[in-house]
């Protein structure tokens, strides 16, 4: 999709498609198209918005907005049944009153094939016919011998396993002979053995019937291993589309970087071309074309790291954990306050001094989205809550809607439930008008540095480094001078606080 | 010396015995008596099939198809069919547009069908009664008195039928529907071939609900009717009342074995995931 290839046809477009379910959207403006006889893959976290993009192409939801257009013609309201593309739900749906045979002939059965003839009054006319009986047993028969299941008509549902019942479900679909054919994450409820299988064999089949699979996943390796292009996608919109190298090789954004594979994420800033500075440390990169200071984050995959004597690192540290992962070794490295992330098929001992080096070519520099500061925090017993070296007083109570502290300083939510925050994680979010510096070292809730400023037309842009090397970023409109050291004070209310999702931080 | 109380162990077990005795006192013993007064003589107490014989005999010189006792067997199954048949046609667009539809309060919705119930049944039934009687067809012509006995019978049962349909149609997975409308299903074939066989289990379960007690709820018939139309059960209380138990006892007992057969050629007793889904749950 990225590369263009015009002489193949775009079987599928989705134009500025929007979703909204009660009010809420669901997927915002999404652009994207398909060519005829790829393999395509979204890919996401639940929530992300893929299964719905899925159904919206099925004709299951319809788009609040914008077209998805088959051939160039706009489907976008045609109801499922005049689609030419077939499903394979995420828990099969096979219908349990009938047989297998049943089952898969169910679409064919219902198949009308228009038919020429001239009446007797020699006026040309059209009829519908059914398809024969002996065409469609031996449709039915073909697509059960691909499935690898010829002989299983006469069973019922509920005789076959999980696997079988998926390959059924695979063969319901494929007889219609469809445009494209739709899998909703069609392997989640098999083992890994068997997925790992069943992978191999969506993509050998992929290439057997030149049908256009389009398949949704949350698991990166699955995505990796069958798709022609990922659409990464988060937040009902697309990160990023591109051939699975592309992808891992050169994420877009942090967002992809850590979906997709392991990687240390870093935020640092370009202090020129081909110079990024990260965990306190100057590298050379191969990126340019930033403005100088830049604030930027800095993918680098756990097997650029390579390790060395502590004289010879770029970064020294300590080993505190080595996990044996099969191929090579899972490695953590605490440098200072950075854990690293390193596989290497040499085996330091935990405890040992090491030197961590990353050439040029590992470091991947993205362009921070920068609208806010984002920090991780924890609230303290006083209901502050401590991020980016420091502690700042804030509101609790707009982690659960409709709830008020009582006079012990616990948290009650709009059920009544009565909650102890101490020791809560949540992400921080402060705006970059939200932050103000002060001269008094003991106004604000952290002290720093200045280490940059960059003057933006209407504001100055500084970023204020504490002592343990976090950076703030903020605006304002007087100017200081570099190296000042200052106090941030940051309003009670501006401060955003939201609950850490643990299982979606594992992700 | 020391008194070694029993200790008085607690289990799950206790729990069943006033179930049991109530088992014991209603059902098997009652079923026992019948058993016992149709297999014997009224006269000696001895062990007999005259019963049977004297059941399927006409009385009065006419044979057992001519007799009025098969004519109530006839009308009896006749208005059970017609009070079954139009519970289903009415309870199952209900129970279908109730389960499908995007109300959140469905079961409020549900308690409108439900609430009557709540109100004494004689009551509801006498009200029924004033009611034909005022618009003036009530024990008008033997025509009018069965086309009553009907009304009040689908009146009286139609939740039964809706409850358990409501509950099938519910649970149906919508993901069915959609693979019917994916492969190319319109609305009405994936209702044919999907919905509707996906419910079955639940019609059977209405069906059972509402036939046997059409078949024996003579105070529905009686009231109805103004005690002209018989069915099985008035004539079975007949039997009782007139010191008659033999003949009762093998009316009800023939009854019994019917509906079981009923009940079992409709797979009412299947073990299968089917019964799962069956409306059971609610009763």
């Amino acid at each position: 999709m990225a590369i263009e290839k015009q002489e193949t046809q775009r079987i599928i477009e989705l134009k500025d498609v929007c979703k909204e379910f009660d009010g809420v959207s669901v997927i915002e403006n999404i652009n994207l198209y398909i060519r005829k006889g790829e393999f395509v893959t979204f890919l996401g976290p639940s929530g992300c918005g893929k299964t719905t993009t899925l159904r919206m192409i099925a004709g299951f939801d319809i788009p609040t907005s914008g077209q998805i257009l088959l051939n160039g013609k706009d489907i976008s309201e045609l109801p499922p049944n005049k689609r030419p593309v077939n499903t394979v739900f995420q828990k099969y749906a096979l219908f349990p009153h009938l047989n297998i045979f049943e089952n898969v002939a169910f679409g064919l059965k219902l198949k009308r094939i228009e038919k020429k003839y001239v009446d007797k009054k020699g006026v040309e006319r059209i009829k519908y016919e059914k398809l024969p009986k002996a065409v469609i047993t031996e449709k039915v028969k073909k697509a059960l011998e691909i499935v690898d299941l010829a002989g299983f008509e006469k069973r019922s549902v509920s005789t076959l396993s999980g696997g079988q019942q998926q390959r059924i479900a695979i063969a319901r679909a494929i007889v219609n002979e469809p445009e494209i054919l739709l899998l909703d994450e069609p392997l989640g409820a098999l083992d890994l053995k068997m997925r790992k299988e069943m992978q191999l064999e969506l993509k050998a089949m992929h290439k057997r019937l030149g049908i256009t699979f389009i398949y949704v996943t949350h698991d990166q390796e699955e995505a990796l291993t069958m798709s022609d292009t990922i659409v990464v996608m988060s937040d009902g919109s697309i990160q990023q589309i591109g051939t699975p190298e592309m992808i891992y090789n050169e994420p877009k954004n942090t967002f992809v970087a850590d979906f997709i594979g392991e990687s240390n994420i870093f935020s640092g800033v370009m202090s020129r071309d081909y110079d990024v500075r990260f965990c306190g440390k100057a590298f050379k990169c191969l990126d340019a074309g930033f403005e100088k200071d830049e604030p930027v984050d800095i993918v680098v995959r756990p097997e650029d790291v390579r390790i060395t004597t502590p004289e010879n690192g770029m970064l020294k540290g300590k080993v505190t954990s080595v996990i044996f992962k099969g191929i090579h070794y899972q490695i953590l490295v605490q440098c200072g306050r950075y854990e690293i992330e390193i596989q290497s098929t040499t085996t330091p001992k935990v405890g040992e001094q090491v030197g961590l080096c990353v050439d040029p070519d590992g470091i991947h520099v993205m362009k921070k989205k920068f609208r806010v500061n984002k920090f991780n925090g924890v609230i303290t017993k006083r209901n502050t809550v401590e991020f980016g070296d420091g502690e700042f007083e804030c509101d609790v109570t707009q982690l659960y809607p409709g709830s008020h502290l009582d006079e012990e300083g616990y948290l009650i939510t709009a059920k009544g439930e009565k909650l102890d925050l101490t020791d809560v994680e949540v992400n921080v979010e402060v705006g970059l008008h939200d932050i103000t510096m002060s001269d008094n070292l003991d106004d604000g809730g952290a002290q720093g540095h200045i280490i940059s400023l960059i003057y933006k037309s209407e504001y100055y842009r500084y970023i204020v480094r504490t002592e343990n090397e976090e950076d703030y970023v903020l605006a304002c409109e007087d100017l200081w001078n570099e190296n000042d050291l200052v106090s941030l004070i940051i309003p009670k209310e501006k401060i955003r606080l939201t609950l850490k999702n643990t299982e979606e931080s594992k992700k | 010396m020391t008194i070694t109380k029993p200790k008085l162990r607690f289990s799950r077990k206790l729990l069943a015995i006033p179930y049991a005795i109530f088992l014991f006192v209603f059902v098997v013993a009652p079923l026992l008596i019948i058993l016992y007064y149709a297999f014997t003589n009224g006269d000696t107490g001895k062990l007999s099939f005259e019963n049977f014989a004297n059941f399927f005999s006409g009385t009065g010189g006419q044979t057992f198809f001519e007799s009025s006792r098969f004519k109530t067997i006839v009308q009896s199954f006749g208005i059970s069919i017609a009070s079954t048949l139009i519970c289903l046609l009415i309870a199952y667009p209900v129970a279908y547009i109730i389960a499908q539809s995007h109300v959140k309060n469905k079961m409020g919705l549900l308690l409108l069908f439900i609430v009557p119930m709540w109100v004494n049944f004689v009551l509801r039934i006498n009200a029924l009664k004033e009611l034909l009687n005022w618009i003036g067809v009530y024990n008008k012509s033997n025509g009018w008195n069965i086309f009553n006995t009907i009304l009040g019978m689908v009146y009286d049962f139609l939740p039964f039928m809706i409850l358990p349909i409501y509950t099938t149609i519910s649970k149906i997975d919508k993901s069915y529907l959609e693979a019917a409308k994916d492969l190319g299903a319109g609305g009405v074939s994936a209702f044919v071939k999907v919905t509707l066989p996906l419910s079955k289990a639940g019609i059977m379960s209405g069906i059972s609900m509402v036939f046997l007690p059409s078949m024996t709820n003579y105070v529905v018939s009686n009231y109805m009717t103004f005690n002209h139309t018989k069915i099985i059960g008035a004539f079975i209380d007949e039997c009782f009342r007139n010191d008659l138990w033999n003949l009762g006892s093998v009316t009800a007992l023939l009854l019994l074995t019917l509906m079981f057969l009923i009940t079992w050629l409709t797979g009412g007793f299947s073990t299968e995931s089917e019964t799962q889904s069956r409306g059971t749950s609610l009763w």
